[in-house]
């Protein structure tokens, strides 16, 4: 489903530095994958360099999905051909409802102009599997909304778009077991045996009973290290000293 | 968004009438206004005011402060142009190719629906003008100004420049030497009018100027709420328009004064409007700038009794080649008073937003209270967004708060967006609706409409 090969990237704003240094990375239908690593190691740049985030450059390989080449790619194609990305720090739109954005979310995803009777109905049906009140939908997106109310909306966004691939940017990254519990019925709701997810993490908390099929190190922009669960209980324990590395 | 882009007819604001002018008259001269007041056959006080105006205007210098207006060559405009039309009371009497134009602004439809009256002027006189038999009966009073002067002259005289002198400015003194046009309302002591009235000017005949006359008195313990409409085809001459507006709100007594405003790119907006405020009365401006290449407008309140209050919402959008300089004027004189502004602009495609706020607290004014909000938005990094804040305080028991924003659209949201399937100008479409929906909401139903359809069309870039 997805290939990355060989993947180099440096920062728009520092052309000195490879941020990712020939990454490679393979993600089948219907897989789980992990990528822990330290701070600075790369992992948000992974994200947002699928994405092609403006931000970061491309220098050397190519990022493969379903079959076409999409290294460059823009934004809103990519996320067309159904790859979502949830954010560490979602944006918050003023003055934009929640249920406004979520009837122009699917008309730019769809193309289409919504049915508003169809589209509410599924909005509040995804908002039930996550627990949510149906009164968001009047307030303003994001606006005001506590570190776990976001990366709730992040997690029905995912359900509402429903992508082949979702890479959640460590989503749990700062929440409490409360708002873990919801990132974690999000990935519940979402994840089928077609789909595919890539988590970043920090910690095993997220990844606590769900079905992981790789867990990846990633060092200085490269994948240093591969292995089951285990690898990431490993880590959680002891860190990554292994890898000659503090953090 | 993409759906809603594509209903938008941008042919209305490109509709040109031709063969509707039956006078016109260019450049100015007393021979000029002599002229025009005879083919209105005024009153001689209205010829000698309109002379001494025209003496103020050829004393009067340009302000020494804002966007330059040295491009203006008063002898190059039309300074009246009369259409083949009467004032008509029915919307049939109308001819076809006036009324094409206010049909494809939805003018008759909107009265139908929702106004309790519609002016509509077309360059300099009004070709329509209708009341609700329902209001009439009360006493109240909608009328074209040239005919409130020769109909109800005590009223004209007590009111009549009372709120605006002639010779506030260099611009409000063209404007008295040439004024044509406007509407007249009077709202009798504790009548609620439910519906809005409306005037509607458009400004048809190129290079033309457009000085209307608003002239609202809302006496004792009566509410109205008044919208004006303006727009004008794109020719490449200097249009202008140097309208005036004078409203009187009496104690107990309310206005909404709503404006939308998309006149063409070659139009300078010189518009001065004024409102004197009584005791325990309000007055609301609503005002959305759209259109023109340069604005100055700076609605003035006077709030001379106690617990008089006032509130601005406003809302510009300034793109390529526009210098909209807006804001507001207030004087605080009486206990109690208050006032409210949030402001919001946009600029885009180098357009400059100047925003303006002169807030005079006067020695009487113990109590008073002011609360400024101002944001805006820049579209990208050659545009232009300024706050100019004057305020002068005499009095110590008053309470003054003020917040200002200054914002651009940050990268990261804009990825965020596109990582959701939107497009740029998606992106860009829905922050800027987003922000602009404080002030939208304050609009009636229709003009809000109306507004969304404003920001669109600016940002797609399809006026202009």
């Amino acid at each position: 489903m997805l290939q990355i090969n060989n993947l180099y990237t440096i920062a728009e704003d520092d052309h000195n530095k490879h941020i990712l240094n020939g990454l490679n990375l393979n993600i089948n239908p219907g897989e789980i994958h992990v990528i822990m690593g330290p701070n600075g190691s790369g992992k948000s740049t992974l994200a947002n360099t699928i994405l092609n985030n403006k931000r970061y450059i491309k220098t050397e390989g190519n990022i493969i999905f379903d079959g076409d080449d999409i290294t460059n790619l823009s934004t809103d194609k990519i996320a067309k051909k159904g790859i979502f990305m949830s954010f560490q720090t979602p944006i918050e739109i003023p003055g934009i409802t929640v249920a406004h954005y979520m009837k122009s979310l699917k008309e730019s995803m769809t193309g289409e102009k919504a049915n508003i009777y169809k589209l509410s109905k599924e909005v509040e049906e995804n908002m039930a599997k996550l627990n949510m009140d149906k009164s968001y939908n009047s307030r303003e997106f994001n606006a005001g909304f506590s570190g776990g109310e976001k990366k709730k909306m992040e997690m029905l966004q995912l359900l509402m778009i429903n992508p082949k691939l979702a890479i959640l940017d460590e989503t749990d990254s700062g929440l409490d077991v409360d708002a873990i519990k919801t990132v974690k019925e999000g990935i519940k709701a979402y994840k089928n045996d077609t789909n595919a997810l890539l988590i970043i993490t920090h910690s095993m908390k997220i990844l606590d009973g769900l079905d992981v099929d790789k867990v990846h190190v990633l060092i200085d922009g490269k994948i240093v290290d591969e292995g089951d669960i285990t690898l990431a209980e490993k880590i959680d324990k002891e860190g990554y000293k292994e890898y000659n590395h503090e953090d | 968004m993409k759906t809603r882009v594509e209903e938008i007819d941008t042919n209305i604001y490109e509709l040109k009438s031709t063969n509707t002018t039956l006078k016109k008259s260019i450049g100015l001269s007393p021979d000029i206004i002599k002229e025009i007041s005879k083919e209105k056959e005024e009153p001689e006080w209205v010829l000698d005011l309109r002379l001494k105006a025209l003496d103020y205007f050829n004393k009067l210098d340009n302000p020494n402060w804002g966007p330059d207006l040295s491009m203006l060559n008063i002898d190059e405009i039309a300074t009246y142009v009369k259409p083949k039309v009467d004032n008509k009371r029915t919307w049939e009497e109308v001819p076809d190719d006036i009324k094409n134009i206010f049909d494809k602004l939805g003018i008759p439809e909107d009265e139908k629906k929702s106004l309790a009256g519609v002016g509509a002027q077309f360059d300099s006189e009004v070709v329509y003008h209708n009341i609700q038999d329902s209001l009439t009966k009360q006493g109240v009073i909608y009328v074209n100004f040239d005919v409130a002067i020769k109909e109800y002259p005590e009223l004209i005289k007590e009111y009549f420049t009372k709120a605006v002198p002639i010779m506030d400015h260099k611009y409000i003194a063209l404007h008295y030497a040439l004024f044509s046009g406007g509407s007249f309302v009077y709202i009798p002591k504790g009548v609620h009018v439910d519906f809005p009235l409306q005037s509607y000017f458009r400004l048809n005949e190129k290079g033309a100027g457009q000085f209307e006359h608003t002239l609202i008195i809302v006496d004792e313990g009566a509410t109205l709420e008044f919208i004006e409409g303006c727009s004008a085809p794109g020719y490449n001459e200097l249009n202008l328009h140097a309208g005036c507006v004078e409203l009187f709100v009496k104690k107990n007594a309310k206005l909404t004064f709503n404006t939308i405003e998309n006149w063409s790119r070659n139009m300078l907006n010189l518009n001065t409007k004024k409102c004197i405020v009584e005791e325990n009365a309000s007055i609301d401006w609503v005002m959305g700038s759209f259109g023109s290449k340069i604005s100055m407008l700076y609605p003035m309140s006077i709030l001379n009794g106690e617990n008089a209050s006032c509130s601005y919402t406003l809302i510009s959008f300034a793109g390529n080649g526009q210098n909209l300089d807006t804001g507001l004027k207030v004087i605080h004189n009486a206990p109690n008073t208050k006032t409210i502004v949030d402001n919001r602009s946009i600029s885009k495609d180098g357009g400059i937003c100047t925003f303006r706020s002169n807030v005079h607290i006067g020695k009487k004014a113990d109590n008073s209270k002011v609360s400024l909000s101002c944001s805006s938005l820049m579209l990208d990094s050659i545009s232009k967004s300024d706050t100019i804040l004057v305020n002068t305080i005499e009095n110590e028991s008053v309470e003054f708060s003020h917040e200002a924003s200054v914002g651009k659209i940050s990268d990261q949201v804009i990825f965020y967006l596109m990582s959701r399937g939107y497009s740029e100008e998606e992106a860009k479409g829905l922050i800027v609706r987003g922000f602009a929906e404080p002030i939208a909401k304050n609009f009636p139903v229709e003009y809000a409409v109306e507004m969304n359809r404003l920001i669109n069309m600016e940002l797609e870039g399809t006026i202009g």
